[in-house]
């Protein structure tokens, strides 16, 4: 049972180790620098400029990870501590990699009432998912949004950014499905 | 570009406009995207030539309102609507132009969801294209700040705004006049002064601000550089939810086509005011709505509110007088200066004037944006406009401003909508999200979900919001568990009043309305699942209106 246990640990570790190696994070500290320049000349000079440059880099990366905030402050002379308060603080920063696919469930009052819940439901029980995890195989990232603005065609769901309104769970599903394969 | 030459591009842009004969409108707002409009242009164009119909043209135009039949196509200057318009019915609807009739997809427009709107904010969506700055000179954009600069000193400004009426379409309708007027007395020691538009729309259920941005967002842009000629201030910022893409980027480009046209930038139109604009993100983060949390974000820090006073009026961004107004404000200025602030104060009530844009959402037949003059009744908005509950079920009621409102029930219906009136009723205005719930639906459960958005959001500075908002959520999950005592129900009052009174900001203030306003029109909802618990309680709030 031990044994079995700290395998399945040890291959969890490994699969998050290998994983790992192909973000972002693992560059080293020059090529991050390198990387950011490009977001340090762009705000340098622009007061209040942080909340900006977080959003570029996530835009490009998809995430914002701890090293290239490091480099961030160190280059814009903001403190980590203050950059982590505001990464932190909104919800939209992304402090892990995603998946490869994005699913936002919109959860604003509209699509409440007219059916996310059950989508979020099939999402977690068909699929497995978990609201504001990455699946194992880091092909999916389901997360629940305050309203997109789309209440007009609610239930709404985002997929890699494409807005697909009036959902089932079936459509959802199939839709899903058809980018596992 | 001096005014002079503005006129002479307007008048030009107005000749070729003639030569077009018809204009097929394809929207292109979020929600007609989502169904992939934006390929029917190139499809329509290419039918066009295939045709031969030389006089004839296709453009993207922003959100026509009626989000549900999307995506819609109509056919200028007939004003024929095609509505859930596939790639096949391309053919037809061009062939229609000739003069042939398809009639399968033509949307009756001879109906009240038309007919008893006003349309002074949205005059321009679905009308021009909001990618092109051209279209906006020539739908007679940017006369209002050409007035403002040749023939108009600051003040004047002021009280033109003053005597229209205008109050702050964010919700707390605020009086725009009285505003921009502290603003303008208000001095900062190295002559900053900053003017925001407050485009972080939270409310979960509301998107007037991200269909005005993204059909017009010029009109935006114009009423920004006029307040800023009002109050003496050189820049502004644009604060904008990062969820909203489509905006952002229509934004920019509208922002850049300005600066081209020198209509943005050093020495305006060739007069001595500048003026710039600057688009900021929000995070995600619905307290960020609130003026002086907004303040602390545009300074990039966490968007913590402060307490008020000082007002940001007086000490704002970076401790500079700060005049912050909502999209939908700023997108009344033009109109106003142009047709005089006595035209705008002939329209709608005693206290509230001009129009309100609504998201009319929920299950209502005619979900979509929609414009109506102030003092319109309720039950003209839900079943005229909205065309009633959908699949014929019985209303149960409506709530307004999003999770700090109210539900308004069946009896109150014929109430016409005022700030005040809303306030009567315990709702508030809110900034137009406006969600019909039908006998279906459960109110314990609703209000639930309106709290939790609260407790998710609070910032968790001040104690009666973070601890209050947390304790009503849990009595709330008890009742809807079937385990809640009959003490429960004045415990919630009692929270709710010193959350009210206590917190710091208007998050919190206003957090525990849909728990109060539950409680009064539909206590025999709580009290049935305190009583007989969950499954009675369902079948209960079924049978009820």
């Amino acid at each position: 049972m031990v044994g079995e246990g700290s395998d399945s640990v040890f291959g969890k570790i490994l699969t998050i180790m290998t994983s790992e190696t192909l973000d972002q994070g693992q560059m080293s500290c020059e090529e991050i620098r390198k990387n950011i320049q490009k977001y340090v000349d762009k705000w340098r000079n622009v007061e209040g400029s942080l909340i900006m440059v977080l959003h570029d880099i996530q835009e490009d990366i998809g995430y914002v990870p701890r090293e290239w905030a490091m480099e961030i402050g160190k280059a814009l002379d903001i403190k980590l501590a203050r950059i982590y308060e505001v990464l932190t603080f909104y919800h939209y920063f992304k402090l892990k990699p995603q998946g490869k696919h994005s699913i936002h469930v919109c959860t604003g009052t509209a699509c409440h009432i007219k059916g996310a819940p059950a989508i979020l439901e099939i999402l977690k029980t068909q699929l497995g998912f978990n609201v504001g995890e990455t699946t194992a195989d880091r092909l999916f990232n389901l997360d629940v949004v305050r309203c997109v603005g789309a209440c007009g065609l609610a239930p709404a769901v985002v997929i890699d950014g494409e807005v697909n309104g009036k959902s089932t769970p079936e459509k959802i599903i199939e839709k899903v499905k058809s980018l596992q394969s | 570009m001096t005014p002079s030459e503005l006129n002479q591009l307007r008048d030009s842009l107005k000749a070729a406009h003639k030569n077009v004969k018809k204009c097929l409108h394809v929207c292109v707002g979020s929600g007609c995207l989502s169904s992939k409009s934006e390929t029917f242009i190139p499809a329509i164009q290419k039918e066009i030539q295939a045709q031969g119909l030389k006089e004839y043209t296709v453009k993207g135009v922003g959100c026509r309102g009626l989000c549900a039949a999307g995506p819609l196509v109509s056919s200028e200057p007939d004003g024929t609507l095609y509505h859930e318009v596939t790639e096949a019915d391309v053919k037809g609807i061009v062939e229609n132009l000739n003069g042939i009739k398809n009639n399968e997809k033509v949307y009756n427009t001879d109906t009240p969801f038309f007919k008893k709107q006003k349309k002074i904010v949205l005059e321009n969506a679905g009308e021009i294209d909001p990618c092109s700055i051209d279209e906006y000179i020539c739908a007679d954009g940017y006369t209002a700040l050409t007035k403002v600069l040749t023939s108009m000193n600051p003040q004047q400004v002021i009280d033109t705004i003053s005597t229209s009426g205008l109050r702050g379409r964010g919700g707390a309708g605020f009086p725009t006049g009285r505003k921009w007027g502290m603003m303008a007395k208000s001095v900062s020691k190295d002559g900053k002064k900053f003017v925001v538009c407050n485009g972080d729309e939270g409310d979960p259920g509301a998107f007037m601000d991200r269909s005005m941005m993204e059909a017009d967002p010029h009109r935006i842009l114009e009423g920004m550089i006029i307040a800023g000629y009002a109050v003496g201030s050189d820049q502004g910022f644009v604060y904008v939810r990062a969820e909203y893409p489509l905006a952002v980027k229509r934004f920019q480009l509208a922002i850049e086509k300005a600066r081209e046209k020198n209509l943005l930038g050093k020495n305006i139109l060739g007069s001595s005011f500048s003026f710039d604009i600057e688009i900021r993100l929000g995070a995600g983060a619905f307290v960020c709505g609130e003026e002086t949390a907004l303040i602390a974000s545009i300074e990039g820090k966490r968007g913590s509110p402060s307490p008020r006073p000082p007002f940001p009026t007086t000490s704002g961004i970076w401790g500079k007088p700060t005049m912050i107004n909502n999209v939908e404000t700023f997108a009344n200025v033009a109109p106003i200066i142009n047709r005089g602030g006595d035209w705008f104060a002939s329209i709608g009530t005693d206290k509230s004037k001009g129009t309100k844009v609504f998201a009319l959402t929920g299950h209502v037949t005619n979900s979509g944006l929609i414009e109506v003059p102030m003092g319109t009744t309720l039950r003209e908005i839900v079943f005229d406009i909205g065309g009633g509950c959908l699949n014929g079920k019985k209303f149960k009621a409506v709530q307004t401003g999003g999770p700090s409102g109210g539900f308004i029930t069946e009896k109150d219906l014929d109430t016409p909508i005022s700030y005040e009136n809303l306030q009567n009723l315990g709702s508030i205005m809110g900034s137009g999200g406006m969600v019909v719930l039908d006998e279906d639906d459960c109110m314990v459960d609703i209000t639930r979900f309106y709290l939790r958005f609260c407790v998710d959001e609070s910032c968790g500075k001040c104690a009666p919001c973070r601890i209050g908002g947390y304790q009503l959520l849990q009595i709330l999950e008890n009742i809807l568990r079937g385990r809640g005592t009959p003490e429960d129900l004045p415990q919630l009052k009692q929270i709710c009043h010193a959350m009210q009174k206590a917190s710091l900001c208007g998050l919190g203030q206003t957090a525990p309305n849909p728990v109060l306003s539950t409680m009064k029109n539909f206590e025999d909802e709580y009290k049935a699942y305190i009583e007989g618990g969950v499954k009675y309680a369902r079948q209960k709030s079924k049978g009820k209106s």
